[in-house]
């Protein structure tokens, strides 16, 4: 991923949340404050750009971020951006952009609409949603960040129903340790400078490597914050899954614990350390 | 007489399992007396419903509240039954019924999610429906489904009267189904669940308190108006005097007011007879807790802090905001990111509960000074000595009752 900062550093840096009307059921809102907020507790001069559905995109923001929202909503926020083309202007001029959940099935190809039928995504990140999962994942998540984005483990609470494939185009963010993620082991993608996850929490306030990796492409490097209280709060997270772990071992059956029928939670086939042993 | 002796069967089981819980200290027993009543006998609600009055409140925030203030104006025409404790679910439902076999009206609070079943198994007369908004996302799932749900159920009973709140076009689609209904204002703020529409996903325009969307949803005439310090009803107005604070509860009489007139008592006797109502289940009722007068407080979701939060007292006052993430909490605490916590700043403030750590992680990104202290009583004493106000999530709510004895 591109180190180098893509501005010069002394305007404000802008973040734009993009429909929090409709993208914004899951307390999403919080990553762009995290973003801003992070940035001025450094000193930089950092701008939050609200952008309302039926109003023009913001063109000129450094970070766009996307929420989760229903399948409506989802679609209405689709069809606008992808009229509206400001953020492929914003991304194709070096602004990153975060989409969670409904928001990172948008910036994929496409993803199924209300209708169940499939809809056009924004094609920033080569992957498309049109599996549908039965029933809807909703719990706590944990994934092993890919090696080369050099993250510690990220946290988070997952609620979807859309299952998502990458393209060759794509990396995942992540191995999922606990949880579904994508649905093949992986989680989350990144492409150039977006990124997609299905991470709520919100996915920012939870993991702010994840926050001041994306800031680094704006502004280069950034002198280290006092994160105490959220180390904290990763560290309850990671017990919690731990125990959770360790309590629906105990509850399965013997024949489903020798691997018969193939009820696993996480379908990643390589060997799994537990939540345990993970550091975050 | 058949009927009569397994009602009779039922109200002993419940009231028995009922004392053999709070006996061994396992709560109040609404509960598991229903549950168990429910085992003995699938059919129970029906037929402990059946031959009464049915008024049923459901709705995301102020069921509670609502159904008290109902049960308590039309407990001035005559005998009422109700759960008054938040056990909304078909059990509590059940133990309640099963506690009195007499009162021919019944004055329930019904679970959003629990509310189509129960229209199944019953013969509502009115149902009320308040409010509905973002709650307990891993739960009822989004919003918009529980809208869809009323709906069709609404849709298959023409014979029930709604009472809705005309200010929330989830409610309004929703009721728009119904066979007849009372659309009541309420001067409800929480609106960004609704900026889609319900109805075709189009974009909802609000201009003042009138919405519209192309498709033709649009905010219907109120027959009563209330959020305010009076309810309007029609050329009439009534003085709306609460114990209760908070431009909510001025909603929720509002909604009683409308209710209670399906019964015959006008809106004067039905507010007079709210006003005797100081607490309910336990919620703004003050207690000393060491040095600290504290007001106990119920914020379950993001537009129940929103309305708490215009009503707290102002600083030096300090706030426990006390947060759990079991089941009937949601165990995702996302939501935190919805609250205006930027609102608390220069109060004294500790992040308390189960998940303390998550409300600390929130109430630092929105530059607000605290302490965290997992339980809430230790907490409440640590703030300086005087008003504190403990606002706390369902079961961290139901934590700080059962120690305070309530």
């Amino acid at each position: 991923m591109a180190e180098t900062p893509a501005r010069p550093g002394d305007s404000a840096v802008r973040v734009a949340l993009l429909y929090p009307e409709l993208l914004g059921t899951y307390g999403d809102r919080g990553n762009a404050r995290v973003l801003v907020q992070r940035l001025a507790w450094r000193g930089l001069p950092a701008e939050l750009v609200e952008a309302p559905w039926g109003e023009p995109a913001p063109a000129s923001c450094d970070v766009y971020v996307l929420g989760g929202g229903e399948d409506s909503p989802q679609a209405s926020a689709a069809a606008a951006l992808i009229a509206e083309g400001a953020v492929h202007r914003a991304v194709e001029g070096g602004a990153a952009v975060l989409g969670i959940c409904a928001g990172f099935q948008i910036l994929g190809r496409s993803f199924f609409g209300p209708d169940g039928e499939a809809r056009d995504g924004l094609g920033l990140i080569d992957c498309t949603t049109a599996r549908r999962a039965q029933p809807r994942i909703v719990g706590e998540i944990l994934v092993e960040p890919d090696p080369g984005t050099r993250l510690p483990a990220l946290s988070g609470y997952e609620n979807h129903a859309g299952l998502t494939d990458l393209g060759p185009s794509a990396s995942p963010l992540g191995r999922v340790e606990v949880g579904v993620g994508n649905g093949d082991g992986t989680e989350g993608a990144r492409q150039g400078r977006a990124v997609g996850t299905y991470l709520h929490g919100p996915v920012l306030a939870r993991n702010p490597a994840l926050a001041d990796l994306m800031l680094s492409w704006i502004v280069g490097d950034l002198q280290p914050l006092d994160d105490a209280e959220v180390t904290e709060l990763r560290e309850e997270r990671r017990r919690f899954v731990a125990a959770e772990q360790a309590r629906r071992a105990a509850r399965r059956p013997r024949r489903w614990r020798r691997g018969w029928p193939p009820y696993r939670r996480t379908m990643s086939s390589t060997a799994r350390p537990s939540a345990a042993n993970f550091s975050v | 007489m058949e009927r009569t002796a397994s009602l009779k069967a039922l109200k002993a089981v419940v009231t028995g399992i009922g004392a053999v819980s709070r006996l061994t200290g396992r709560g109040g027993g609404a509960v598991i007396g229903g549950k168990v009543a429910l085992t003995l006998d699938k059919g129970a609600l029906p037929k402990l419903a059946a031959g009464r009055s049915l008024y049923l409140v459901s709705g995301t925030n102020g069921k509670t509240t609502t159904t008290a203030l109902l049960a308590a104006a039309l407990g001035t025409a005559g005998p009422v039954v109700t759960n008054m404790t938040g056990a909304n679910l078909k059990p509590g439902l059940v133990s309640a019924l099963a506690g009195d076999l007499e009162s021919p009206v019944a004055v329930l609070e019904v679970d959003e999610a629990a509310l189509v079943q129960v229209l199944v198994d019953t013969t509502a007369s009115v149902v009320v429906l308040l409010n509905l908004s973002r709650d307990q996302l891993d739960r009822y799932g989004e919003v918009r489904l529980a809208a869809q749900k009323w709906r069709t159920s609404l849709g298959a009973r023409p014979e029930i009267h709604v009472v809705a709140n005309c200010d929330d076009p989830l409610v309004v689609w929703a009721a728009r189904a119904a066979g007849s209904v009372t659309w009541v204002s309420t001067g409800q703020r929480w609106r960004i669940d609704a900026t889609s529409c319900p109805n075709c996903g189009g974009r909802i325009i609000w201009a003042g308190d009138e919405w519209k969307c192309s498709c033709g949803l649009a905010r219907p005439e109120p027959e009563i108006e209330g959020g305010g310090d009076d309810v309007v009803v029609g050329p009439r107005s009534f003085p709306v005097q609460l114990q209760l604070p908070g431009r909510c509860n001025a909603a929720n009489a509002a909604m009683a007011v409308a209710a209670a007139r399906m019964a015959g008592v006008d809106p004067e006797s039905a507010l007079a007879a709210m006003v005797g109502i100081a607490n309910v289940a336990g919620r703004y009722r003050e207690v000393n807790i060491g040095p600290a007068s504290a007001r106990l407080l119920l914020a379950k979701n993001p537009a129940g802090w929103n309305e708490i939060l215009d009503f707290l007292a102002a600083p030096p006052a300090g706030v426990v905001v006390a947060v759990n993430a079991r089941g009937p909490d949601g165990y995702d605490t996302s939501w935190l990111w919805d609250v205006d916590f930027e609102r608390l700043e220069g109060r004294p403030v500790i992040a308390a509960g189960e998940r303390a750590l998550d409300v600390a992680v929130r109430l630092r990104y929105a530059g607000v000074p605290h302490e965290v202290c997992a339980d809430a009583l230790v907490a409440a004493r640590r703030l300086p000595p005087g008003k504190v106000e403990l606002v706390a999530n369902y079961t961290a709510f139901q934590t700080v009752l059962g120690a305070v004895g309530g």
